[in-house]
């Protein structure tokens, strides 16, 4: 039972982070159908640079406030610079210039940065709580409260703003959105900013657990895009459940059949969920135009 | 007879045929003949890509796999069953393709950005076997390739390669041409406008994805066993996530649904990178606002958008 319970909560703690980062992929995806590939990278970049500020003394809340503050910098200008340029471009060429943007960053990092790992301490220090046998991190706590944090301020913000129903009404048709008098590009920018913050945030949370490094992303990116698709793309609730359920399946496959072959255990599983639901829990049924 | 075989389609064949006999007159050393030949090589499996891409439509973020298993056939091939080299390397080509017809059916159901994520596992899986079978493979370290021997005769020297590989790209590029101008390759395109119409039309859909997706397995299979001989040793890196990236870069780059443009994108993407070494600590950089810039002025890619320009152009 103690056992079953460590992998829950490590589980839940690691598909917290997944689920952040497929949100990201969300609103930037409902707004633009743009799959930003860069998507890795804004966990990376803040990670780095709160660790850096930390480094050199800098109050860990003021490094994290400048750490976002980098990342959405490099939000919005990967809209004005790259993706805004492109626009009328197919999707997959769309896709080719996030990855471009994700291998800039990186190499951006690797110069400003190093290609050391990275961290800086929890500020609940390093104790683990005991719960019923299992032992948890402080900072596993932090995660879990930042994400629902994150997910609920998302939640408001989308219904209860008016630039929140002005970036649903972009989402879900752009043209009659235009026509009300929505800045449709103003709101595809804005979900570039928000999708950068809430990337930002989740590497600050993570970083005192697993560590930076300048060449995570790329690995980051694809758990947030499997853990996406899973959910449903587009529907944001199935993306945190989507992440949720990617950290559960590897930690438990790690945990009781292999640890060598946990990932394999949660692609297996997300293959099956795709054959039986081809558009993943929460999505919409596409609907072919001819 | 002469007319239909100098039209365009096989004016392309012996266009890069000519190229590639011409090549080894002017390039001034051994280096060169081996970018050459990694181009030729990432070329085969990028037009394989292409036709799957291109042509019929469907993306595949996992054809690094396929290049794997091809790759790790004409090492493990030799080293576990005792095959020789061009055994193994056939034999690879054919695992590979009967692996993609077996998941082809239910992964070719998923559509857009979900057909992407799906094969996108299928490669990793592939990837994640190579790495962690190391009593087989060798595991993260990787394993030896034995030398290709045909006739006797043992293929080392990189000119050797540059020959092999050329002639097969020549190949593959007559197979594909063809190909692209039947039926099939109508099918196809049909099936890449809309899947519906073709239904509608009595085109077998579920039968053409899997055609195309097996025999774009195959190419990059090919690929994937000329890659490690040439390069006498393989890591699981060979086929890894950033790899089948790679392959979608040089196909998009290039021009999706241009064969030609497949050769161009691969050219760019293997040649770069070597003159970037005088860069070094920028390469990934200036790797990363190329495909920005590219992919923002030649949306289409390089081949059709310069296509589309000359004939725009007034006469």
């Amino acid at each position: 039972m103690s056992e079953f319970l460590q992998f829950a909560f490590s589980g839940l703690t690691v598909g917290a982070i997944y689920a952040l980062i497929a949100l990201g992929f969300t609103l930037i995806y409902n707004t633009s159908q743009v799959i930003n590939f860069a998507q890795g990278e804004f966990v990376m970049l803040s990670g780095m640079t709160t660790a850096f500020a930390a480094a050199v003394g800098i109050p860990l809340p003021l490094a994290a406030v400048l750490g976002i503050f980098v990342t959405v910098i490099f939000g919005v200008m990967l809209h004005r610079l790259a993706i805004e340029p492109a626009r009328g471009a197919s999707p997959v060429t769309l896709i080719i210039i996030t990855i471009g943007a994700s291998i800039l960053m990186r190499g951006v990092a690797a110069i400003v940065f190093d290609k050391n790992f990275h961290s800086f301490a929890s500020p609940l220090g390093d104790a683990p709580i005991k719960v019923a046998g299992a032992a948890i991190l402080p900072q596993s706590l932090l995660i879990l409260a930042g994400a629902t944090i994150i997910v609920a301020a998302l939640w408001l913000f989308l219904n209860r703003t008016l630039a929140g129903k002005a970036m649903l009404a972009t989402a879900a048709n752009p043209i009659a959105a235009g026509l009300v008098g929505i800045d449709t590009s103003r709101m595809i920018g804005m979900s570039f900013m928000l999708s950068a913050a809430i990337g930002a945030v989740g590497g600050i949370l993570a970083t005192p657990i697993t560590l930076t490094n300048y060449a995570m992303g790329t690995s980051l990116a694809l758990k947030g895009f499997v853990a996406a698709m899973v959910g449903g793309m587009g529907s944001p609730i199935g993306a945190v459940v989507g992440g949720l359920m990617l950290g559960l399946f590897e930690q438990f496959g790690a945990g009781y059949v292999s640890s060598q072959y946990k990932d394999a255990i949660a692609v297996i599983i997300l293959l099956l969920v795709l054959f039986a639901i081809p558009n993943g829990l929460f999505g919409k049924a596409g609907i072919e135009r001819v | 007879m002469a007319r239909r075989f100098f039209a365009v389609p096989y004016a392309l064949v012996v266009g890069i045929a000519l190229v590639v006999v011409v090549l080894p007159l002017v390039l001034p050393s051994g280096f060169y003949l081996r970018v050459a030949a990694l181009v030729y090589i990432n070329a085969i499996a990028v037009i394989g890509l292409n036709l799957l891409m291109g042509y019929a439509g469907q993306v595949s973020l996992g054809h690094a796999g396929f290049f794997g298993i091809g790759a790790y056939a004409v090492s493990l091939g030799p080293a576990v069953l005792k095959l020789p080299v061009w055994l193994s390397l056939i034999a690879g080509a054919l695992l590979s393709g009967v692996m993609a017809f077996a998941v082809g059916r239910p992964i070719l159901r998923l559509r857009g950005y979900y057909l992407a994520v799906a094969t996108l596992g299928l490669g990793l899986l592939i990837w994640m076997f190579f790495n962690n079978a190391s009593d087989l493979t060798g595991g993260p370290n990787g394993m030896q390739v034995p030398r290709l021997v045909l006739f006797g005769w043992r293929a080392t020297s990189p000119s050797t390669w540059y020959w092999i590989s050329g002639a097969t790209l020549v190949l593959g590029i007559w197979i594909a041409l063809n190909l692209i101008n039947s039926p099939t390759g109508r099918a196809f395109r049909a099936i890449h406008d809309s899947e519906t119409a073709s239904r509608v039309l009595g085109i077998d859909i579920a039968r053409y994805k899997s055609l195309v997706f097996v025999l774009s397995a195959v190419y990059a299979a090919i690929a994937g066993s000329y890659f490690s001989l040439f390069d006498g040793f393989v890591t699981p890196d060979t086929c890894g996530f950033i790899r089948s990236i790679e392959f979608v870069v040089m196909a998009v780059l290039g021009g999706l649904g241009s064969i030609l443009g497949s050769i161009v994108g691969a050219g760019i993407l293997v040649v770069l990178p070597q003159a970037l070494t005088v860069f070094q600590e920028y390469e990934e950089i200036v790797l990363g606002l190329i495909m920005i810039v590219f992919m923002i002025f030649l949306p289409a890619g390089v081949v059709p958008s310069v296509i589309a320009r000359l004939r725009w152009r007034p006469a």
